[in-house]
């Protein structure tokens, strides 16, 4: 079961937080600080999981940006650690599809994450929901927003 | 802020005009949202980060409440919102306009309008009683994309009391000719079912609808309601094995579109999801499990490309396959399986291979062994997490002879790790534990604490240590074990120090005096408190104090350790003969009572029982006793209990042997510049001075308090060591404990919370392996005259070894004195004679004799020795020798 997800820059702070399990708003602030002093301060050769309190951390690094997922005691990490790359390959195709480079290679993905914050968490809400994975097909997971892009357009 | 940003940020116009081709909406960089983002690329501080949100919430405000903000800009407005709220600032005079987006917007800022909601309401806020209607009006829409986003809202929350409202609409959705919207009515549905199961209890028959529905997403998302089902009442589904069984032969023969595929793996995450309702329904099913090993052994034969996803998949394939009913074919191939991760170079995997081994040894401890090597180099690893996956996997395979070893590793690890926890575990380890606890357990937490570094984190763990101890003496003692007592006066005697003038000098002394005041503590513990106590008056702090009464007593003390028949005045209580019980004792030996025996006596009474019973000893031979030696006995707890007594030994020097305190052959540890242990030779150790009653410490127990690792040891030598310590009893027989629980350091309070249940109690407490034999070269006219003069003997039949080479009784012979150290005297006909000697253990250097002869099949061993238990303990070995050979 995943907790939530957040995707940081290398200096710690939250360009993007989803969770699935109740938490305050007032206390996310010190769980994404210390959550992310956990991943962040790992070295390379280490691995990429992460005991924390009663769950566990995955996380994963693009060029400026971390991907970080909270799962429960039960979850599968390295299928977890897969799912953000194929996250990561959705926004890639999604963000790509005007700009020839890799969007998650280019240092611009922070920025871009943060003025598309809404259909970043489109994407996420179809690939995740109540902490299970519930899509992962590439096409599907990009279908509705694709549609929604297209009615603007439209309009 | 990054420089990547900064650089970033000047070029925004230029990425913003991308942007708007991408139909990613219009932005300026000048825009009310850009502004805002810009301003939080560009903090620095806290302070500055609320002051920027702080007025961004009151534009918001503003901006909401005005008549004229258009959707569209609400739209913006949301999406300002979301990041106040994603920085920690509520925003909660917004979420009504949240909803009115949600109704009143036109598609996409619909969309918004709903995630803002879904971002910013909890499932029990009443604010979503306003959603219904709206959720009601959009499933009901012609356009799809409305119908879509309705049920997404819906599946992440929804008013349980509401659901009858759309529950008609929703189960409608599962015939739609979209896939997407059959999807996403069965995940709606999964909610319902989550939040308010009797509310779709009718509606099963369209789950198992949707489980055969012609499109993979639609089945897929019926599973999470079945895996749900399942996991809560597996019998009730077992019909459904066949179908799930069918899918994942498909799915992983390929027959999904490709477009499922992740890397040319079909649909990873659907076979976990698949894998995982199987182990539910195969879980102590023998027929069930029956119909999935042959798609479970083709996962397993199909995962093997070397992709992470692959593995991943591997791993949830051996938890399948080690959960259901066991074949043992497929368990051969899983075990191959995970030692191909325990082995990769890639870190992840082996974190995963870990787990995975941690959680296949709970059903056989033995597959550990081939991977000894890799968890011993694991246990070093430099990455935390591995080596804290590593313990979680020796504490699944601890059992009577590594629990030592283990428990020690595990108090190494948590004393690096987690200070305070630690010291509060090890707390109720020892007040639960109390007596009963090997000794070893208190040794190696006092040693864990002396040793190290002087270093700010060392001496925090100790001011903790002595801070807790402190409050514990303060309340109710007569219950702590007197065991913990001496832990805790010896940490207070080394370390109260570090408490320093914040409090009050004196408390600790008080403490420790009341404790010696006090009826329940016995002697040896009482002798602990005084040395504690030496330590501290010794100390500037006591006797150069201003507290008279403290200064009083630390000079009392000073004193009555020198003065011996002063104390004995002062301190009746070392009245050994106790001659004013000789009448009652007199009386109760007429009445038939068993002489007294002293708690000396006692242990070596009870070493010998134990040396004669037929336990087994696990693996025996010298490499387990030879990596015991590393647990280095001169543990603190031996050293500064001389150190306490022998604090002033230079003025003491001149009356030596006339002291009650014993100060005879008691090393000279500490001096008055402190401790001076390097001084000794590994060979000279401290006698205990207080008796411990254990057969490990005690004069005639066997593990040798002298022996030191050798510096010259190669490090491979050193593994391999550790390795047979930690793995021992894995062998053949099963004594391991396997208790489940999900962390390591539960190992203790578990242990000692059921100190009754006998099997843990020998596990912690069983004293390590005595026997060691070693060859006895001798002529075989010795041999005979040996023979003749020992009086123990027995005989017995063993199994002859057969090999093609060989004579079986040279064979047979051969395997003995492979395994078991044995000199081959002489080998005559269809004759052998044997000769060993034991090297430790109660009868230590005393020879034991064999002679044997081939008798029909078999090979009758005669065994004799002065000794009377070494024939039987070495004849149990010979046994287990053959057996395994």
């Amino acid at each position: 079961m995943i907790k939530f997800l957040l995707m940081v820059n290398k200096q710690g702070q939250t360009r993007l937080s989803k969770y699935y399990e109740q938490v305050d708003i007032e206390k996310r602030p010190s769980l994404e600080t210390d959550v992310v002093k956990r991943c962040l301060s790992r070295k390379k050769e280490e691995c990429s999981f992460v005991e924390y309190k009663d769950f566990r951390l995955v996380y994963r690094q693009y060029a400026a940006l971390f991907i970080v997922v909270g799962i429960s005691d039960t979850e599968n990490e390295l299928s977890i650690y897969e799912l953000v790359h194929n996250f990561v390959e959705v926004l890639d195709k999604y963000f790509s599809r005007v700009k020839s480079k890799l969007f998650f290679l280019s240092s611009q993905s922070e920025l871009d994450i943060m003025f598309n914050l809404d259909k970043v968490h489109i994407i996420i809400d179809e690939i995740i929901q109540n902490g299970h994975i519930v899509e992962t097909n590439k096409n599907r997971i990009l279908a509705p927003l694709l549609a929604l892009d297209k009615m603007a357009e439209a309009h | 802020m990054s420089d990547v940003v900064e650089k970033t940020l000047s070029a925004l116009p230029s990425l913003l005009s991308l942007d708007s081709q991408a139909g990613a909406g219009k932005l300026s960089p000048s825009s009310k949202l850009g502004n805002l983002i810009k301003g939080i690329t560009e903090l620095t501080s806290k302070h500055e980060e609320e002051r920027l949100i702080k007025k961004e919430l009151e534009s918001i405000k503003e901006q909401v409440a005005s008549p004229n903000t258009t959707m569209r800009q609400m739209k913006e407005i949301m999406v300002r919102a979301i990041y106040c709220e994603m920085l920690g600032y509520q925003a909660s005079f917004s979420y009504i306009h949240a909803i009115k987006l949600a109704q009143q917007g036109s598609v996409l800022e619909k969309r918004v309008g709903y995630l803002a909601v879904s971002l910013f309401l909890n499932e029990t806020d009443e604010f979503l009683l306003l959603l219904v209607n709206t959720v009601l009006k959009d499933l009901q829409s012609t356009n799809l994309i409305e119908v879509c986003m309705a049920l997404t809202v819906v599946s992440q929350m929804f008013p349980k009391d509401m659901i009858p409202a759309i529950l008609p609409v929703v189960e409608e959705k599962l015939t739609h000719p979209k896939e997407i919207i059959r999807r996403k009515a069965v995940l709606a549905l999964y909610k319902f079912y989550l939040i308010a199961p009797n509310q779709v209890q009718h509606i099963h028959s369209k789950f198992r609808k949707a489980l055969c529905d012609k499109d993979p997403g639609v089945m897929t998302a019926s599973l999470h309601i079945y895996l749900q089902l399942i996991k809560e009442n597996p019998e009730s589904y077992k019909d459904l094995t066949g179908s799930m069984v069918t899918i994942l032969r498909q799915v992983v023969g390929g027959k999904l579109p490709l477009d499922f595929n992740y890397h040319s793996v079909p649909a990873p995450w659907l076979q976990i999801q698949l894998l995982r309702i199987l182990a539910y329904l195969g879980k102590e099913d023998q027929g069930t499990s029956e119909m999935m090993y042959d798609v479970l052994e083709e996962s397993l034969r199909r995962a093997e490309m070397n992709h992470n996803i692959t593995y991943a998949i591997l791993f949830e394939c051996v938890k399948t396959i080690y959960t259901v009913h066991p074949k043992s074919q497929l368990l051969e191939k899983a075990a191959e399986c995970i030692g191909n991760f325990v082995l990769s170079p890639k870190i992840n995997l082996k974190y995963l291979g870990l787990k995975a081994l941690t959680y296949v040894v709970q059903q056989d401890a033995n597959l550990a062994l081939p991977h000894q090597m890799t968890i011993i180099e694991c246990l070093d690893h430099s990455d935390v997490i591995i080596k804290r996956e590593t313990l979680e996997l020796l504490f699944r395979i601890t059992n009577a002879q590594n629990v030592t070893v283990i428990v020690e590793k595990m108090l190494e690890f948590l004393r690096l790790t987690y200070n305070v926890w630690f010291i509060q575990t090890m707390n109720s380890v020892f007040s639960l534990g109390g007596d009963v606890m090997q000794p070893d357990i208190p040794n190696n937490f006092l040693r864990l604490l002396a040793e190290g570094v002087d270093n700010v984190e060392d001496r925090q763990l100790r001011l903790f240590a002595v801070d807790s101890y402190v409050s514990l003496l303060q309340g109710e003692t007569a219950k702590l074990p007197q065991r913990f007592l001496q832990v805790i006066s010896w940490v207070l005697g080394e370390y109260s120090y570090l408490r320093e003038e914040e409090s009050d000098p004196g408390s600790v002394m008080r403490l420790l005096a009341r404790l010696l005041d006090q009826r329940h503590t016995s002697t040896e513990t009482r002798s602990w408190v005084l040395g504690a106590m030496t330590k501290l008056c010794s100390s500037p702090v006591y006797s150069g104090s201003l507290n008279t009464v403290l200064r009083q007593k630390a000079q009392e003390l000073m004193i009555l350790s020198q003065d011996t028949k002063l104390r004995a005045r002062v301190l009746p209580a070392e009245d050994s003969s106790l001659s004013f019980l000789d009448g009652y004792v007199s009386e109760a030996l007429a009445a038939g009572a068993a002489p007294y025996k002293s708690p000396h006596q006692r242990q070596e009474d009870l070493v010998q029982e134990k040396a004669l019973s037929l336990e087994p000893y696990g693996l025996s031979l010298p490499v387990s006793l030879s990596s015991c030696s590393i647990t280095d006995r001169r543990s603190p707890t031996l050293l500064s209990m001389s150190s306490g007594l022998s604090g002033n030994s230079t003025e003491l020097s001149h009356q030596e042997g006339s002291t009650t305190l014993k100060l005879e052959g008691v090393k000279r540890v500490w001096g008055k510049d402190g401790y001076l242990a390097q001084q000794q030779s590994a060979g000279e150790t401290p006698t205990p001075l207080v008796e411990l009653p254990s057969p490990l410490l005690s004069p005639q127990s066997p593990p040798s308090q002298t022996q030191k690792p050798s510096s010259g040891l190669e490090p491979d030598q050193e593994k391999r060591q550790l390795a047979s310590s930690l793995f021992v009893g894995l062998g053949s027989h099963n004594s391991v404990c396997l208790v489940r629980f999900p962390s390591t350091v539960w190992l203790f309070i578990k242990h000692c919370q059921s100190a009754n249940q006998s099997n843990v109690v020998k596990a912690l407490f069983k004293p390590l392996p005595l026997l060691l034999p070693v060859p006895l070269t001798v002529s075989t006219g010795d041999y005979g005259k040996m023979w003749l003069s020992f009086s123990h003997d027995l005989k017995q039949n063993l199994q002859l070894v057969t090999t093609e080479h060989q004579e079986p009784l040279t064979a047979t012979l051969d395997a003995l004195k492979g395994k078991l150290h044995l000199h081959v005297v002489d080998i005559i006909g269809s004759e052998g004679i044997v000769a060993c000697r034991l090297l430790q253990g109660p009868g230590q250097g005393q020879p034991c004799l064999l002679h044997c002869r081939v008798h029909a099949d078999s090979l009758a061993v005669w065994l004799r020795s002065p000794v009377p238990e070494l024939p039987d303990s070495l004849l149990y070995h010979c046994q287990k020798a053959l057996t395994e050979t």
